[in-house]
This record gives C-alpha cells, sequence and structure tokens, in this order.
C-alpha cells in the first residue's frame, strides 16, 4: 500500500467530504434543534440537484461552462433547497411538535418517499441517470503527479467559505445563540421572547441552502444526477455528523471530511460496492465506543 | 436503624453543584419530607437515591446496602418505588394497564407459559388484573379503568402514578411533589391517600412546596437549600428554625 | 368524593419484607360529597355506544374471517389468489415488526433482514442439501436469532433516531451479502426451492399455499395476543411509552429491547422460510430496503401497536396498487403522502388499540342537527354518558 497509491485517495476523499460536510452540517443542526433525524435532509440535496439541473440545462448552450451562469444557478438552488426544508418544516414537522419521536421519524420517512418517488414519476427524468448540463473544464495543476483541476479546488474553498461562514454565525451571533438556547432548552427560550418558530425554520433553511450548495457542486464535480442520489449521501451525511458529534457545526465538517477520506482509501482499496459499508462500519463504531462523537455535547438524561 | 442513609452525596453537571455533601438518615416507616426552594436540588436528590443520576460523590444505602451506584432497574427491585414531579404515566396505555406495569417485578411469567396460556398463567394474570383494580379504588380511580391515562385530568395521572407506584409494593415510596398543581379537595383526597399508605408500613420521603401539607404529615423534614442541607428535624423545629425562614422569605431588613 | 377503600389491596399476596407491610387499621376515608348522578362514583356503565363499536370491531374481525376462509372455494383465478397470498405475508412481516415498532417502540428499518435469512437459509438447506422445508425452519429461526443478538446487542442501548439508522444498514448488508456470494446465488438467488410438505400432503398450488400462510397469519395473531396481554407484553409497551419510568419500574429495558427484537426475527425468518417454498426461487431484490420500509409503512398506517390495524394495514398496502392501477408505478409516491397525513393527522393509525373511533365518529354525528342525531343524542343522556343540557 504506497503512498503513492493512497494519496490521490486521499485528496478524492477530501471532494467527498467537502459535500458530505455540507450536507452533515444541515443535518447536525436540525438534529440539535429538533432532536430529529430528518430522513428526508439527503432528499432535498438530491431534489435541489434536480432544480439545478432543470435551471442550468434551460439557460446553458451546449456544454461549456459559463461561470455566470454557474453561480447565479448555484445561489437559486440554495434558496430552493431552503426553502424546501422550510416548507417541509412547516408542512409536517411543526405540526406534529408534540408526536412521539417514532411518529415524527416515520413521517420524515413519508416526506423522503415523496420527494424520491416525486422525481421518479417525473416521464422525463425517471430513474435514470441524467447527465448534468454543463461538464467544467479540466485545466488545472498537479501534485504529486495527479491533475487536479481548478473546479475541484474552487469546490473545496467554495465549501470551507460556506462552513465557516455556518459556524460563525451559529457560535459568534446573537442569532446563533438564539438557535443554541432553542436547541438546549426550548420551552425556556420562548419565555425570553425569542420566536422559537422562526428560529427552527431558519435553521432548516440554512440546512437546505447547504444542501443545495453541495449539490450543485457534486453535480458538477460528478457529472452527474439521479433521484436515488440522496439516500445514500445522506445516510453518510449522518454518519458524518455522529462520527464529529451531532448538533456541532464543527464537529459535522471534521465528521465529513474524516468519513470522506476514509471511504475514499477504503474504496480504493476494496471496490466501490463497499462506500457504504465504511459508512456504516465507522457509524456502528463510533456509537458504540463513543456515542457523542469527537466533539459532541454530552446529552442529558432530564428526569 | 436507617431504611434510607445518604453520606456526603455530591452531585456536579459540569460547572453546577446540583448537590453538596447532603448527609441524612431516614429511619424506618418515617414520613420524611424533603422542602427547599427551587432549585434546591431536590429533585435531584431523588434522581441519585433511585439510580437516574450518578453522584459525583457520596453514598445511598438501603438497609445498610450501599446502593450507589445501582442501576435504576436494580434500585427499584430492592423495593422502591416513585413519582415523578412532571407525572410521567403511560400515556396510551389505560389507567389499568398503567397499574399492572407497576407489577413487573411481582410476577415471573415464563414464556412457555405465556404463549400457551397455562391456567397457573391465566390465574396469576387474573390475581394482577384484580388487584390493579383493587389498587385504582384505593386512589379513587375504579371507574376509570379503562381510561386512556392521557385522557384523565392532571389530578387524576397523579393519582394513577401513585397506584402503579403501589402495584409494585414498596418498602419506599418516594413522591415527587405529590401536591402540585391540584386543587384542594383532590389535595386532600391525595393526602388521605399517603397517610393511609404510610399507616400500611411504607417508609414514605416526599418533596414538597406545601409548608402546610408538610407540618400536617411528616415525621421529619429536612430542608435543602442551593444543593446543600440547611436545617434537619421534626417539623415544628424547621418551621421555626431562622434560617429556614431567611431562605423562603428573605432576610428582614434593618 | 373519595371512595377509595379503607386498607392497601394485595396484602396478603406476594410475601415481600413483612416488617414493612405491616398492616393497621387505616383511617376511614372522607366522606364522600354528594355526586351528581350519573357523572361520577361507582363503575361507569360501558356506554351503549362503546359496546357497539367494540362488538362492531369483532364482527368486523368474524366477518373478515370468515371471508378468508373460504375465500378458495369461491374460485377466484390465480391473479387473485397471488395477491392474496402477498398480503398474507406482508400480514405476518407486520405481525413480526409489531413486537419491534408496535409494542416496544423500536424503529426498525432493516427488518427485511430476517424475512430474506429465513428465506435464503431455507433456500440453501433444501436446494443444496435437499433438506426438507419444515426441517429448514429451526436452523433459520437459529440464524435469525444469532442475527438479531449480534446486532441488537451492542446497538439496541441506542436512541431510537440511532438505532434506526443502524438497523437499516443491517438491511442493507444482509442484502449486500446474499448479492455477492457465490454460495447464496449471487444476483440471481436461489432456485428451484421444493415444495412444502406437512405429513403426506404436498402443497403446490397457489390455494394451497393460500391456506398455509392463513394458517401461520392466525398462529401469528393468536401469540401476539397472547404476548400482548402478558407482563412481557406490558413491559414492552412500558418501554414504548416512556423508557425512564419504565426502569423505575424494574424492567430492564435493555434486555426487553433485545427480546422484542429477537421475536421480530423470528416472525420474519419463519415467513421467509415459507415464502422460499411458495415462490421457488429467491432473489436478492426482494429483500432491501423498499421491502422493509413497506412494512413499517403497512405497520405505521394500520396503527402502531395494533394487531387489527397491522393487518389492515397490510391489506392497504398491498391491495392499493392494484385496486388503483393507474397509481401502480407511483404507490410509493402515493403511500409517502398518505403515511405523511396519517403522521401528522392521525398518529395512531386507521385502526389502533383504541378501536376504530366508531365512538367518537357517532359523537360527532351527534352534534350536527337532525333526526339521526337527536337520536344518538338520546341514547347517549339515557345511558348517562352525556349530561343533560
Amino acid at each position: 500500500m504506497s503512498w503513492n497509491v493512497v494519496f490521490p485517495d486521499i485528496v478524492a476523499g477530501l471532494f467527498l467530504g467537502a459535500f458530505l460536510a455540507l450536507i452533515a452540517v444541515g443535518y447536525s443542526m436540525v438534529y440539535g434543534i429538533l432532536r430529529l433525524i430528518n430522513f428526508a435532509h439527503g432528499d432535498f440535496y438530491m431534489a435541489a440537484a434536480f432544480v439545478s439541473y432543470a435551471v442550468l440545462g434551460a439557460v446553458t448552450v451546449g456544454t461549456k461552462v459559463n461561470w455566470g451562469n454557474v453561480i447565479w444557478v448555484g445561489l437559486v438552488t440554495m434558496i430552493a433547497g431552503g426553502v424546501l426544508a422550510v416548507c417541509v418544516e412547516r408542512l409536517v414537522y411543526r405540526p406534529m411538535s408534540r408526536a412521539a419521536i417514532l411518529s415524527l421519524m416515520i413521517a420524515a420517512l413519508g416526506v423522503s418517499q415523496i420527494l424520491e418517488n416525486g422525481v421518479l414519476n417525473i416521464p422525463s427524468w425517471g430513474s435514470n441517470y441524467l447527465p448534468y448540463p454543463v461538464t467544467p473544464p479540466s485545466n488545472g495543476f498537479s501534485v504529486a503527479s495527479v491533475h487536479y483541476t481548478w473546479t475541484q479546488l474552487g469546490i473545496v474553498v467554495i465549501a470551507v467559505v460556506l462552513i465557516v461562514a455556518v459556524y460563525w454565525i451559529v457560535n459568534h451571533t446573537m442569532l446563533g445563540t438564539a438557535m443554541r438556547a432553542v436547541a438546549q432548552d426550548r420551552a425556556a427560550t420562548t419565555l425570553m421572547g425569542i420566536n422559537t418558530d422562526r428560529i427552527i425554520s431558519l435553521v432548516f433553511f440554512i440546512g437546505g441552502a447547504l444542501a443545495g450548495a453541495a449539490a450543485v457542486m457534486a453535480s458538477l464535480y460528478y457529472g452527474q444526477i439521479n433521484y436515488l442520489m440522496g439516500f445514500s449521501i445522506g445516510l453518510q451525511a449522518f454518519t458524518a455528523a455522529v462520527l464529529g458529534g451531532i448538533g456541532s457545526v464543527a464537529g459535522a465538517a471534521i465528521g465529513g471530511l474524516m468519513l470522506g477520506i476514509l471511504e475514499s482509501v477504503g474504496t480504493g482499496l476494496f471496490g466501490a460496492q463497499w462506500a457504504l459499508m465504511f459508512a456504516f462500519g465507522a457509524l456502528v463504531l463510533t456509537l458504540w465506543v463513543r456515542p457523542t462523537g469527537l466533539l459532541g455535547e454530552r446529552v442529558g438524561q432530564r428526569v | 436503624m436507617s431504611r434510607l442513609a445518604v453520606d456526603g452525596l455530591s452531585l456536579r453537571f459540569g460547572g453546577l453543584e446540583a448537590l453538596a455533601g447532603i448527609s441524612l438518615d431516614i429511619a424506618e416507616h418515617a414520613l420524611y419530607a424533603v422542602i427547599g426552594p427551587n432549585g434546591a436540588g431536590k429533585t435531584s436528590f431523588f434522581n441519585c437515591l433511585t439510580g437516574y443520576y450518578r453522584p459525583s460523590a457520596g453514598t445511598v444505602s438501603l438497609d445498610g446496602r450501599d446502593i450507589t451506584r445501582m442501576a435504576v432497574p436494580d434500585v427499584a427491585a430492592l423495593g422502591i418505588r416513585r413519582t415523578f414531579q412532571n407525572v410521567r404515566v403511560f400515556p396510551r396505555l389505560s389507567a389499568h394497564e398503567n397499574v399492572l406495569a407497576g407489577a413487573h417485578l411481582r410476577s415471573s411469567a415464563s414464556l412457555v407459559g405465556t404463549l400457551l396460556g397455562t391456567p397457573a398463567m391465566r390465574r396469576a394474570e387474573r390475581a394482577l388484573a384484580d388487584e390493579a383494580q383493587r389498587w385504582l379504588e384505593y386512589v379513587g380511580l375504579a371507574d376509570k379503568s379503562r381510561v386512556l391515562a392521557a385522557d384523565l385530568p392532571y389530578g387524576m395521572r397523579k393519582r394513577l402514578e401513585v397506584a402503579r407506584a403501589l402495584m409494585g409494593q414498596p418498602s419506599v415510596l418516594l413522591l415527587d411533589e405529590p401536591a402540585a398543581g391540584v386543587s384542594s379537595v383532590e389535595r386532600e383526597e391525595l393526602v388521605a391517600v399517603i397517610r393511609r399508605t404510610w399507616e400500611s408500613g411504607v417508609t414514605v420521603v416526599m418533596i414538597e412546596h406545601d409548608v402546610e401539607l408538610v407540618m400536617q404529615l411528616a415525621t421529619r423534614v429536612a430542608v435543602l437549600q442551593r444543593g446543600r442541607l440547611l436545617v434537619e428535624g421534626s417539623p415544628e423545629d424547621v418551621r421555626t428554625d431562622q434560617r429556614v425562614v431567611e431562605a423562603y422569605l428573605g432576610r428582614r431588613r434593618g | 368524593m373519595a371512595n377509595g377503600s379503607s386498607s392497601p389491596p394485595g396484602t396478603s399476596d406476594i410475601g415481600s419484607d413483612v416488617s414493612a407491610r405491616g398492616i393497621r387499621a387505616a383511617a376511614e376515608p372522607s366522606r364522600p360529597a354528594a355526586r351528581r348522578a350519573g357523572a361520577s362514583g361507582g363503575p361507569r356503565p360501558d356506554s351503549r355506544l362503546a359496546t357497539m363499536a367494540r362488538n362492531r370491531s369483532a364482527l368486523i374481525v368474524l366477518a373478515a374471517l370468515a371471508a378468508a376462509a373460504i375465500l378458495p372455494e369461491t374460485g377466484q383465478g390465480n391473479y387473485v389468489m397471488s395477491i392474496a397470498v402477498q398480503i398474507e405475508i406482508l400480514m405476518c412481516l407486520v405481525l413480526g415488526l409489531n413486537f419491534v415498532v408496535g409494542y416496544a417502540g423500536m424503529l426498525d428499518l432493516g427488518f427485511a433482514a430476517f424475512f430474506a435469512i429465513g428465506a435464503y437459509m431455507t433456500g440453501l438447506l433444501s436446494v443444496d442439501l435437499h433438506w426438507p422445508i419444515l426441517a429448514t425452519i429451526p436452523p433459520a429461526i437459529g440464524a435469525a436469532l444469532l442475527g438479531a443478538v449480534f446486532v441488537g446487542l451492542p446497538t439496541l442501548r441506542l436512541r431510537s433516531d440511532y438505532l434506526a439508522v443502524v438497523t437499516l444498514g443491517f438491511g442493507e448488508i444482509i442484502q449486500e451479502v446474499v448479492t455477492n456470494l457465490n454460495q447464496t446465488g449471487g444476483p440471481e438467488g436461489i432456485s428451484g426451492i421444493p415444495p412444502l410438505r406437512i405429513g403426506g400432503l404436498v402443497v403446490t398450488t397457489n390455494d394451497g399455499y393460500y391456506n398455509v400462510f392463513l394458517v401461520l397469519v392466525l398462529v401469528f395473531v393468536a401469540v401476539s395476543f397472547r404476548v400482548r396481554h402478558s407482563r412481557l407484553g406490558r413491559a414492552w409497551l412500558a418501554i414504548r411509552e416512556d423508557e425512564d419510568t419504565a426502569q423505575a419500574m424494574g424492567i430492564k429495558v435493555r434486555r426487553f429491547k433485545l427480546y422484542a427484537y429477537m421475536a421480530g426475527s423470528v416472525f420474519g425468518s419463519i415467513t421467509g422460510s415459507l415464502y422460499g417454498s411458495a415462490f421457488i426461487a429467491i432473489a436478492p431484490p426482494s429483500f432491501g430496503f423498499n421491502e422493509s420500509l413497506l412494512v413499517v409503512m403497512a405497520v405505521s398506517i394500520g396503527g402502531i401497536g395494533s394487531i387489527w390495524g397491522g393487518l389492515l394495514g397490510a391489506g392497504i398496502v398491498v391491495a392499493f396498487p392494484e385496486v388503483f392501477r393507474q397509481f401502480a408505478q407511483a404507490r410509493l409516491l402515493v403511500f409517502g403522502v398518505v403515511l405523511v397525513l396519517i403522521m401528522v393527522l392521525r398518529p395512531q393509525g386507521v385502526w389502533p388499540e383504541s378501536g376504530l373511533g366508531l365512538d367518537r365518529a357517532a359523537r360527532f354525528v351527534a352534534r350536527f342537527p337532525g333526526r339521526r342525531g337527536e337520536a344518538i343524542a338520546a341514547r347517549r343522556r339515557a345511558a348517562g354518558v352525556e349530561r343533560t343540557p
């Protein structure tokens, strides 16, 4: 297992990790604030990818990248992802605020099915792997005799910027303090005069927007989209969030990175079909050995 | 010999010290009241006694046996039962089923017996069901046995919780604010139930805010404030103790 | 208004520490205050509507049973019979998952794994080693139990949300394993599974397997009932309702969660074994997340924890795309919508344990003006259920 073989996998893992981190942060924030695994979160990512596919496809001539287009479509997609997340929160989760967690999880499953099968049943899309309308240029640079494109670098940079921005919001603004307060004790926060409903919606919006950003980036990177892309990556992102410590933005980011590298190296060594297996293995190991994850808070027992 | 002995009990949550060095003895067949202002650590105290919290220091002993680090079900198996401050009945089960759930440790059904429905099995189930109904009568909920616990008004749910605890035939019964939030009529009923239970030989420990109730019922009182034991003694001693007056009412000016 | 009895019951029962149980005659309970007639006190006579509702449920069940028993005789074609068998199979799976989700309250998203274990064990033993089908069932159960313990022991202490994902993973892993292993026939699966032999009888027809699975459903229902009204069932329900409080009753939560998971695995495995025999060939695509999800949907739509609700849910899930053929392709989409609607509006499902809600529906009708409403209201007043205005 020489360095030359592993190194490209590690770098590929960084890219995968960037997407995972973006989605994991959204997962983590929603979990922190509602104590709910939003199974539909991966499907927000998928739906956003399809939205970007449709919009970009409508405005693109040929397959050459017009970066201006990509940027504003990216923003539109982020907004679309955020709006979708908020709609689901308002229509499904908020009316169920007093229900048992079991019912909430099943409802999340239902939403996931609606999104996946909604896309599946659109005639021009179906279950196909649809090629993304634009192909990023392949000019780039070389490190250790492997070629990386500027696009890939740009993706990582943007992901980092977004995550840092969210981290800053959560930890260094009044808004973020309100979010953390709601996550810790919703009743008390309401008594402080904070509109917890709006905060919760905002958290969903941010999570959905991050998923939207990840969607555009991943679509550019992998070149194709499919109605099931959310399922697999959703699970991986959840694993990443748990790995890093659920409820923590930094944790989700680090978890995403670690898991991306782990999966990439693992599939490089053993084959691509084992990707999900690695994710689950990592998940079970983490939950067994250190359930709070690397940076996670202790979820206390209130009696 | 004391039933429950607590020695140097301390509990920390990160930087917060919920309990600091509490030591007291609860005698057999006492009706012991734990009072104190909000945030004094009373419920945390109960949680340490029953095994929900692991104290950072100190010990809890039942009849001389160290139960400090025991798991919750094991503590329950030793005969300690409790109610909760925010009444925790099983909402989607009927009142009758709630009480039956309290009998878990009293039956030892085998899997085969359960599956085959042997006559012995049926007889045991019948006996438990009848007893559960009698406990419902004891707390005055006989006609509500089929009603879902979630559909019962607050005061009835409190009584249901007591019936469920009693079904476990406890030797020590911990009541967390039994009279909180109930009407004065219901309060009288609850007091009657508590007194009846105590008189039948159960050691009762109760957290209460209602000082009148405490004076009415308790044989001994402990006052907690900010995690510390302030005063401990007979109701009269405690009532007239200057420190207690200050803790509740604040210091007199001038 | 206190109508408590004067001494604690049960004291002559199971012996515990006698010193703590010493009874003295307790004080007389306080005098009951004047009671409003019919409003409280004394055992309330069951409202006539509630009795009617319960009788109605019993009638529905009996009618369904009768219909089910004579179905093969009515000369339905193969198509209808195969749908019926599918419904029965899903019913069996639902009853198995019911222990895990319905009673113990744990979300299991990988239940198809046990279905697969049963099917593949039977397939392998009967095809490769020529064992009779019935003989393959115990080892299949053993394998399923092993799997349940292996997965359950380290993970059942987890919070319900984490557990859901881990069980999902287990389901995916089992499907991956049978897809990739040569011994299990790889992506093609196993074919040529022999028919079921019971005594001298060989079951080869649709009707025959219909009856076999009908018996299985009835057996599973009987077991579920027995368990429900036993110490085991009550422990599970307590865990579902409130884990922490269940512990305070002395219930060892982790152990009982494992029991629920194991019970589910047994039902799933038996169903899988017979499934293999009935369908002659088995292949990996039948044992994936979609299948696990269908069982979860059936349980949730029908009524979590409710035996009849679960059966109803199974019927709905299988029959719906057949009845509404135009929606067949989009059936998962429709089910997703139905699932969300039910969770938001009626989380207890269509037919929960507390009944179909016909009682409440009748009350709702009674609020409407008109002769029917008046009649119902008058009957209720007579039964002392509603106060005279």
